[in-house]
């Protein structure tokens, strides 16, 4: 009883993937028609692996490198993801080792101040932080440095790793200390690498949230070769892909897949970080 | 002599704590003075733009304009939080009451637990514009599976994201009854997106409730049984009061959470058909008409509603919370 339940609504969930994925490589003759399984054994058509090519080179062509539109959203996320991806995994690893094994004046309201930003709706920085990236101010509008500015540190990536810091008993550092190391060292030969599975939790959160990232994006660009590629969806539904579901699917698929692809390879390190640390919906 | 080699020790223990917040400071500088630049600052900027006419920059200082027109009798904020609030109302108790019993079922011995964790979530770690972009057309009146799914069960097709008329409206009209047009309901549009957020956030809320299961201590179940205490007793007695600080935290970031949503709404509606939630308002005003002044005006509000229910769901929590 328990598994029947269990296996309908895991299938249940996993529909939409797989309508997806039909969809991608469908004519769009069998769409209209609703033709669930329109190959053999159940129809006659062959499925059409074309959509994927014919989806990226309507997306149109990058005026910079001549290249399709979409690898250059691709490229462009994959810029951003990692640039973010490296800068809060060093910046927490760094703030959080002051938190966790320093003593300093101040080191409680500080702890506070990267708390209240932990709290903050992010609705209610969005707009003046836009405003800031207009040419009245910093003048970064349409540029890399605004696209990533928000994310490059995060009182998240803080809390996980200060957290993972607190476990590792002190007498390690004084073990350390005998032997001449100091606190840049310690820290990065025995707390770095003690912490791996936190700082690689850390890192793949940021990985997918920078990768799913769409308003920010959608709100600091304006032209089509600085978008990522959610950003790119959305301007390909409103376009062609509006019409054409086979091509605005073959699109959802590329968009989705590299984020499966890590998912399903380190997915013990997701469940496992939300599980002991929670937070962020 | 010895006072003097006590007053070198006491200056080297004073330069190594110096050394010692010197170096604290050097490691916290690059998160602090990013939070500084651009969330810290942000907010009194915010302030500061809220109380213009302001486009690229500022026009006219307006004081408290904006906010008197927000908060005006017609203005479009008192539908937006309407719409904000249905949503969490609907989106909220679905979601955690079905990861509750998900992850009831999942707690026992059980096996493929693990590949159905997996599948679950799944849908939370994918891009919501993209999952947002499929419900769309699984949505779609014509070509959409869901409506294919309906008629194939011998039901009437619905035009989802695309109707208007309230969910109460709609079963009436369905029996024959025409309901008042207060009783209409919330927008079958807002439905659809609740059902796209349950398929989203029910794997996630569950893996919480599975650790929080974890926390309580086994024995408590033996004793019970040994007392004769059935499923529903050992659920109630045990369970329930046990997960209770589980519950709370995984209530307050999902209530937080919908009070906050943006991009599946964005994406399947643009806030048409009785979905326009304060974020998007406030999205659409900056976006759309460059109203930098009113959206952050708006945004203060909003943020002024999340921190009352918050604070409102603190003091519940600690009257019925057991730790």
């Amino acid at each position: 009883m328990i598994y029947l339940v269990l296996i309908v609504v895991g299938i249940g969930s996993l529909i939409p993937f797989v309508w997806m994925l039909l969809t991608s490589v469908k004519d769009y003759g069998d769409v209209v028609s609703l033709n669930l399984w329109p190959w053999p054994p159940l129809g006659n058509s062959t499925p059409r692996f074309d959509n994927f090519a014919e989806a990226i080179r309507l997306t149109g062509v990058d005026r910079d490198t001549g290249l399709p539109l979409f690898f250059r959203h691709v490229l462009n996320t994959a810029t951003v993801t990692a640039i973010v991806v490296a800068s809060s995994v060093v910046t927490s690893v760094l703030a959080a080792y002051a938190f966790a094994q320093l003593q300093f004046p101040a080191k409680n309201a500080l702890f506070i101040l990267v708390l209240a930003t932990f709290i903050i709706p992010e609705e209610l920085i969005l707009v003046p932080r836009a405003v800031m990236m207009n040419k009245n101010y910093l003048n970064w509008y349409n540029t890399l440095p605004a696209m990533v500015a928000p994310f490059l540190a995060n009182a998240f990536g803080i809390f996980l790793i200060r957290q993972f810091f607190l476990q590792i008993p002190r007498d390690l550092y004084d073990a350390a200390r005998i032997d001449g190391a100091g606190h840049m060292r310690y820290l990065t030969f025995v707390m770095v690498p003690l912490a791996r599975p936190a700082i690689f939790t850390l890192a793949l959160l940021e990985f997918i949230w920078t990768w799913n990232e769409f308003r920010w994006i959608q709100l600091v660009t304006s032209s089509s070769n600085m978008r990522t590629v959610s950003v790119g969806l959305v301007g390909f539904l409103q376009t062609d892909g509006g019409s054409q579901t086979q091509l605005a699917m073959a699109v959802a698929v590329m968009v989705v897949l590299p984020v499966v692809i890590l998912y399903f390879f380190t997915q013990r390190y997701f469940t496992e970080g939300i599980a002991t640390t929670g937070l962020k919906g | 002599m010895i006072v003097s080699r006590r007053g070198s020790a006491r200056y080297r223990a004073r330069a190594r704590a110096a050394r010692e917040a010197l170096l604290a400071y050097g490691l916290l500088s690059p998160a602090l003075l990013l939070f500084l630049a651009f969330t810290v600052f942000p907010i009194v900027f915010g302030l500061y733009i809220s109380l213009h006419n302001w486009r690229l920059g500022p026009r006219e200082f307006l004081g408290l304009g904006n906010y008197m027109r927000a908060l005006s009798p017609d203005s479009e904020f008192w539908p937006s939080l309407g719409a904000t609030l249905t949503y969490s109302l609907l989106a909220v108790p679905i979601q955690i009451s079905i990861a509750l019993t998900l992850a009831y079922l999942l707690f026992q011995k059980i096996r493929g637990k693990a590949l159905f964790r997996v599948v679950m979530f799944l849908p939370w770690v994918t891009s919501t514009v993209a999952t947002a972009a499929v419900w769309a057309r699984l949505y779609s009146p014509d070509i959409g599976f869901i409506n294919s799914l309906l008629k194939s069960l011998g039901l009437a097709p619905l035009r989802w994201l695309l109707e208007d008329k309230g969910l109460f409206t709609l079963i009436a009209g369905g029996l024959g009854i025409t309901l008042p047009d207060w009783f209409r309901g919330p927008s079958l549009a807002m439905v659809a997106v609740v059902i796209y957020t349950t398929w989203v956030f029910v794997g996630y809320n569950m893996t919480l409730f599975l650790a929080g299961l974890g926390n309580i201590p086994g024995e408590m179940y033996e004793a019970a049984k040994i007392d004769g205490a059935n499923g529903w007793q050992l659920f109630r007695r045990i369970t329930w009061p046990l997960l209770s600080p589980t519950t709370f935290f995984v209530v307050l970031i999902t209530v937080i959470g919908t009070l906050k949503a943006f991009n599946h709404i964005w994406v399947m509606t643009q806030g048409n058909n009785g979905t326009q939630t304060a974020s998007i308002l406030i999205y659409r005003q900056f976006y759309e008409f460059q109203r930098a002044g009113y959206a952050s005006a708006l945004a203060f509000l909003l943020s002024a509603v999340i921190l009352m229910v918050t604070v409102l769901q603190n003091r519940v929590a600690a009257e019925r919370v057991n730790y």
